[in-house]
Formats: structure tokens, C-alpha cells, sequence
């Protein structure tokens, strides 16, 4: 029998219709669908329905070996493919107690780092489109494609670029990266202050953003909300201040907040991560530490029987990896946590009575991924 | 006889002004009824002449506003535009439009067929009208109306119709929504565009487009005495043609494509087409109102028009490249709140400063 979607099954007034938003729409930022009951332009409720690109990577992992599971690992979150592998790389040497080295760790965070930024641009380029502001995506990518070029030199990839082992990471950082990142960031700050001024502030982006899909701190929280939504709503947490992870504990960087929980604010925040990022990144390749990259990790890994659960702060929110092992060289079981998925959920609480275009402009604030919600 | 008050009424149209196109119907005349040619055939003819002059204008105007768009909004972005087809890309328009020539021609079966087909046609048809009395030069005009301006008003109503007809007959939700969004908007902004234009009708005292331009001559540019109206027309007449960051009725992260989704080939085109030409409609109209049409030193004024559209052209191309899309509420707020009002005191102003000064 054919399954009906929920809004099928209720029944509609007189004035209402049902629109289907998506798994093809330009604004949906990929192949998501959602389910919108409207009356008019306006949106009375609505209704993700994800799964059109599952990939059952978590099942994929079980029927590989602990390092065959990283590269699978990048597919999920493709606009920052460093904080999957971090929050799975962790789970497993915590489960087999392995210590990374001091330079490992320092170049994880290095590329933790350089692949907010990129993913934050990332978004600041498609919430431009999701405005019908055609022109700041071309400014964003200008600034990304430096640091995807610094990410190829140093693992030889631009995207999924599985730069993480084990252990520690895969390359020591190439010669010129050093010299290369710090000509980076020597301008970004200004180009940042530039792009912030041009659009964030923006009199027709004001108004459709200030007060619209305002997400209130008791609601983000029994959402599970994550990252930059939920500081947006009133609510420091940070997993890098909170539970400092691969050193974090070391750079000293401020956890950004805003109060109203609005579309703005979320925009506030994350232009304000990326010259936080920045500032760690700075302080990162000041400090690099000398010695080795990557930890002895013996050639099978079979970590004793247990789970284990390690949580990193990705640019969207709570990056979490469960592993169970049953003493084989094949996980039994990885789950992972994918801080879109819970953000998308709170969606439908953000978007009550409001137009089609704000929906628009809530979702992009959101900044989902959604093979990271379909995994 | 009726034929013959037609007949009338377009040598009226034709012969009026004592201007160089005028000199050359009747030069015309006499040529061709030198071989006995009747009248109502060589008037015809000329009707016909003239139809395909601006059919051909409109075409190659639109090619280059495309090719000129590309190119300027890749300068905004930081990218190189189009260079592949031709020298500089200038032929990547043509080959746009070849390709869109050739395509199949798809009609949707869930499409009410006739009107899906006619929309197209209806929103090209009233672009196309009014290119008729652009003053592109003195006496350069293909029938100078003494009713011009209010002639450019009533048939780039027409598009209306066209759009909310494509809108509907596509069948889609979105497309009809993009069809209610541009009736909406183009009626809101219509009225102050309309009495923007009242305050110019009032100082030049009269309608006609080349006598608003003579009312012009001696660089009294209207824009000097109206330039709170210039600002409005500017923005109403952006948002009446449908472009960013007015451009609701076919916002693409919202709407899709809006009334264009269900569109593609030459029907597409004419959606297309139209869009550019009105594009530089408007930046024509309001150079004639008041940047003083073909007025300039040195250069001849054909070349004096195109140069001062082109600019005109360029400000609305850099407002489209650089702001986001106004929210459908606001856009509506703008004009009845704003827009109207500030324009119903600039008449006002004007009507009292011309009654007592």
C-alpha cells in the first residue's frame, strides 16, 4: 500500500493547499522535500520529509574495518568534511586509548578551523542566493578557494579530503601552507567587516530577517539544537569551551551569542565564528608545536569490546560518534549524530504564520547539509 | 467612409510633426505614386516598413542588453563573463537564442493550452507596442502619439494580463503564484509611476514624447526640477518591470521560476525578451521625461539617447546586483505606504509652484 504523508491524511479547509516544496527546489539546498500546508503565500504548518539521498553510510560502516569507516565519514557533512572524521577518530582512540601527538593535534585543529570558515562561507554564499542576492556567493567563493587550496596541498583533496587518521592526521603540513594560510588571514578580517557591511546589514535584509523565525531558548534546547542556532537563541554553549576536545583548551577564542534567536542573529553569529576561527588559527600556527603527526596505531585496530561516544563542535552544531566495538576489526555499530537533523526538526516550531520567502530565508539561517540528515 | 477616417487617422499618425522621418514618408509618397501605386497600399507598406524597423530594433537591442548584462554583472562578481562564442562572447546571445530556436517545444498536458500559448505572446505584444513612441531622436519616432506617455501606461498594462495568464494556464502552484504576485505588484506600482508622470505632463504641458523633450531643450532637464519624482519613477519602474530586487513573480529561491516555470524554447524567449526590452523601456521613458531625451552636445542625437538609456540601463543593473530580494508584504508596503504618498505631495508641490510661479 501506498504511504500517505501526514498532511494527505489531515484534512484541508477550504482556503488551504498543499505545496510540495522540494526533493527539486532551488532553495532547499538539495534534495530535501518539505510538505507545506498554506493558505495563500502564507505557511500554516509544515512537515520535512528527508531520506531522498539515504546512503546508509551508518550501515556501510559496519561491514568495514575501523580506518576503512573514515572516508565515509566525509560524505555526511561535505561542507566540512574535518569535524565527522574528528568526531569519529576520537570515539575510536578513546576506545582504544591512544594518545595523538601534540603536532597531530594542533594540525586537526588547524584544518577543524579552516573548514568552518569554508563552511560558513560556504553558507553565506547560499543564504545570498536563498535572498536573491545573486553577487555575495562569488565574493565567498573567492575567499574559500584559497583555503581549499591550502586543504589540497595539504591532503590532496578539495572537498572529502579524509585528511584525518587514526591516531593523528594523514600529512604533515606541506612547506608554503604556513606562509600560505597566514596570507589568508591577513586580509579576512577586512574582507569579512566588508562582506558583513554589504549584505548582513543591508536595509531589505534587515527587514526580512530581524524578528522572523525567532526560536526561543527553552524550544532550541528540547530540540536538540545545536551550534550557531542555538547560541543564536540566548545559549553559550560551545563543545570547544565546554568539552575542549583535541586541545582547544589551549586557544583562547570567545564563544559568540546573540539574544533574540532570530534569522539575523544566526547571520550575527556565524560572521562572527569566522573571525573567531580566524583568531584560533592565528594562534595555531603561531604555536605549532614540533614532533610527530600521528600515534602508533597498530596496522589492524581492534579496540576492545565497549562503546564509546566522542562529540566535536562541527560549524552546524553537535557532531557526535557513537562506536561499539565487539572486539573484531569491524565496528559493530556506529551512529552518528548529525546536528542538521535536529536543527531541521525545529524547523515547523520557527515557521508558523509566516510568508513563503521567510521560510526561505529560516531554512537557509539554518544552514542544513542534508546528506548529514540522511546519512 | 469608414476606410477612409482610418486612413486618416494614420497619415495623422505618420505625417504629423514636421520632423525628418516625416519629410522621408512623404518623399516616399511621392516616389511610389509616381508609378500609380494606390495610396492605401503604399500607406500599408510603410506601416509595415516601420513595424519591421522597430521588430528589428527591439531584437538586436535585446541581444546586446543581454550580452551588456553578462558582461557587467561578471565585473560586479569578480568573474570574466561570457568569451567563448565570438570575439569578447559577443555571439553568445545569438547562440542562446539559436539554441532556444531549436528546442522542443513543449506544452505540458495539464496546461490549458490556448491561453498557455497566447500569455507569451500577450506580455511580448505589449513591450512591443510600446516601443513605438520611443523618441530615439528628433523626429525619430515611429508614431509620435499626442498621447504618448499615457499610450506607454496603457499598453505596458498588457503585460499583466499576459503574466497572470501564463501564470494560471501553466497549472502549477507556483506558477500561480508568481502570476497573482506580478498583478499585484505591477498594479501597485503603476500608480505611482503614473503620478510621477502627472507632475512631468503638468510642466511640459503636454503628453506627447517629443514635445516632452523639446519642453527639455536648452539642458532644463526635468530631473533638475522633479528629482524626488526621478527617484521614484526609477523604483517604481523597476519593480513594474519585475527585476531584482523586485523580481517576486519569478524569485527563484522561493517561486522556482515563478510564472516562467512551466516555459521553455521560443516560448521562454518571449518572456525573455520582453523582460530585456522593457528593461530598456523604462530607462528610455525615463530619459525622455527627464534626463532631456536626445539633448547633448558634440554627438547626434540618436547617439545621444542610446548613450544616456545605456546609463540609465547600468544604475538599474547595479541595484539588481547588489540587493536581496524585498519580501512580497514589504514590496506592497513600499509602494502604497511610501511611494504613493511622497509622490501624491511631489504633485502636489509641483501643481501649486506651477499655478503660482
Amino acid at each position: 500500500m501506498e504511504q500517505k504523508t501526514a498532511f494527505e491524511i489531515q484534512e484541508l479547509t477550504s482556503d488551504e493547499y498543499v505545496l510540495s516544496m522540494g526533493p527539486q527546489h532551488p532553495a532547499t539546498h538539495g534534495v530535501l522535500r518539505i510538505l507545506l500546508r498554506m493558505d495563500g503565500e502564507v505557511v500554516v504548518n509544515l512537515q520535512p520529509d528527508p531520506g531522498y539521498i539515504h546512503s546508509s553510510i551508518e550501515k556501510i560502516c559496519e561491514n568495514r574495518k575501523y580506518d576503512q569507516v573514515m572516508p565515509y565519514t566525509d560524505r555526511m557533512d561535505y561542507l566540512s568534511a574535518v569535524s565527522y572524521n574528528l568526531a569519529y577518530a576520537l570515539a575510536v582512540e578513546k576506545l582504544m586509548g591512544l594518545e595523538v601527538p601534540n603536532r597531530g593535534r594542533h594540525i586537526r585543529v588547524i584544518l577543524a578551523e579552516m573548514n568552518r570558515i569554508m563552511s560558513h562561507l560556504l553558507w553565506f554564499a547560499a543564504y545570498g542566493i536563498d535572498m536573491g542576492a545573486l553577487t555575495p556567493i562569488w565574493y565567498a567563493f573567492r575567499e574559500r578557494e584559497n583555503l581549499i587550496t591550502l586543504i589540497e596541498m595539504q591532503t590532496g583533496n578539495r572537498l572529502t579530503h579524509h585528511a584525518l587518521r587514526i591516531g593523528g592526521v594523514k600529512n604533515d603540513l606541506p612547506t608554503g601552507f604556513v606562509e600560505g594560510l597566514n596570507k589568508f588571514l591577513e586580509n579576512f578580517n577586512d574582507m569579512v567587516d566588508e562582506y558583513e557591511a554589504l549584505f548582513i546589514d543591508n536595509v531589505i535584509f534587515k527587514a526580512r530577517t530581524k524578528s522572523i523565525g525567532v526560536l526561543k531558548k527553552e524550544n532550541a534546547i528540547s530540540y536538540g539544537v545545536t551550534g550557531p542556532n542555538l547560541r543564536a537563541s540566548g545559549c553559550d554553549i560551545d563543545l570547544r569551551k565546554l568539552a575542549p576536545y583535541s586541545g582547544y583548551e589551549n586557544f583562547s577564542f570567545e564563544v559568540c551569542s546573540e539574544k533574540n534567536g532570530d534569522s539575523w542573529d544566526r547571520c550575527k553569529i556565524r560572521m562572527n565564528e569566522m573571525r573567531q576561527s580566524a583568531s584560533i588559527l592565528r594562534q595555531a600556527i603561531d604555536t605549532l608545536p614540533e614532533g610527530e603527526i600521528s600515534a602508533k596505531a597498530p596496522k589492524i585496530i581492534k579496540p576492545t569490546p565497549g562503546g564509546c561516544y566522542a562529540k566535536v563542535e562541527g560549524p552546524r552544531g553537535e557532531v557526535g560518534a557513537y562506536v561499539v566495538s565487539a572486539g573484531t576489526d569491524k565496528p559493530y555499530r556506529v551512529k552518528f549524530r548529525s546536528p542538521s537533523f535536529s536543527n531541521l526538526s525545529a524547523l515547523n516550531e520557527m515557521c508558523a504564520g509566516v510568508k513563503i520567502a521567510d521560510l526561505v530565508a529560516i531554512m537557509g539561517s539554518l544552514d542544513i547539509v542534508i546528506p548529514e540528515i540522511d546519512r | 467612409m469608414e476606410n477612409g477616417e482610418e486612413m486618416e487617422l494614420i497619415r495623422e499618425l505618420l505625417y504629423n510633426s514636421g520632423e525628418p522621418l516625416s519629410e522621408f514618408y512623404r518623399w516616399l509618397h511621392k516616389a511610389w505614386a509616381g508609378f500609380s501605386v494606390p495610396p492605401v497600399f503604399l500607406d500599408l507598406m510603410i506601416q509595415f516598413a516601420v513595424a519591421a524597423a522597430v521588430f528589428g530594433f527591439v531584437a538586436v537591442n535585446a541581444l546586446w542588453i543581454i550580452y551588456y548584462e553578462r558582461k557587467f554583472s561578471a565585473k560586479l562578481q569578480i568573474r570574466i563573463g561570457p568569451n567563448r562564442v565570438g570575439p569578447l562572447g559577443l555571439l553568445q546571445t545569438v547562440a542562446d537564442t539559436v539554441k532556444l530556436l531549436i528546442k522542443e517545444d513543449i506544452n505540458p498536458s495539464k496546461v490549458d493550452r490556448v491561453v498557455f500559448i497566447l500569455a507569451p505572446g500577450i506580455v511580448f505584444l505589449g513591450t512591443f507596442l510600446t516601443m513605438l513612441v520611443i523618441p530615439f531622436g528628433n523626429g525619430l519616432i515611429a508614431a509620435d502619439l499626442s498621447i504618448g506617455i499615457l499610450y506607454i501606461l496603457a499598453v505596458s498594462g498588457l503585460a499583466v494580463i499576459g503574466l497572470l495568464a501564463g501564470g494560471w494556464a501553466s497549472n502549477n502552484k507556483y506558477s500561480l503564484m508568481g502570476g497573482m504576485r506580478s498583478a499585484a505588484q505591477i498594479v501597485a506600482y503603476e500608480i505611482p509611476v503614473l503620478v510621477v508622470i502627472l507632475g512631468i505632463v503638468m510642466l511640459a504641458g503636454t503628453m506627447k514624447m517629443g514635445g516632452i523633450v523639446e519642453a527639455q531643450a536648452g539642458y532644463r532637464w526635468f530631473v533638475i526640477y522633479q528629482p524626488i519624482a526621478f527617484l521614484i519613477f526609477l523604483i517604481a519602474a523597476n519593480a513594474e518591470i519585475n527585476r531584482a530586487p523586485f523580481d517576486l513573480p519569478e524569485a527563484e529561491s522561493e517561486l522556482v521560476s515563478g510564472f516562467i516555470t512551466e516555459y521553455s524554447g521560443m516560448k521562454f524567449a518571449f518572456f525573455f525578451l520582453a523582460e530585456y526590452t522593457n528593461l530598456f523601456i523604462v530607462s528610455a521613458v525615463a530619459v525622455t521625461l527627464f534626463l532631456g531625451g536626445w539633448e547633448g552636445p558634440f554627438f547626434p542625437p540618436f547617439v545621444w539617447f542610446i548613450i544616456k538609456t545605456y546609463a540609465v540601463v547600468t544604475v538599474l543593473m547595479w541595484m539588481r546586483w547588489t540587493f536581496p530580494r524585498i519580501r512580497v508584504d514589504h514590496l506592497m508596503q513600499f509602494s502604497w505606504k511610501y511611494l504613493l504618498p511622497i509622490a501624491l505631495v511631489n504633485l502636489l508641490v509641483t501643481a501649486i509652484v506651477i499655478k503660482f510661479i
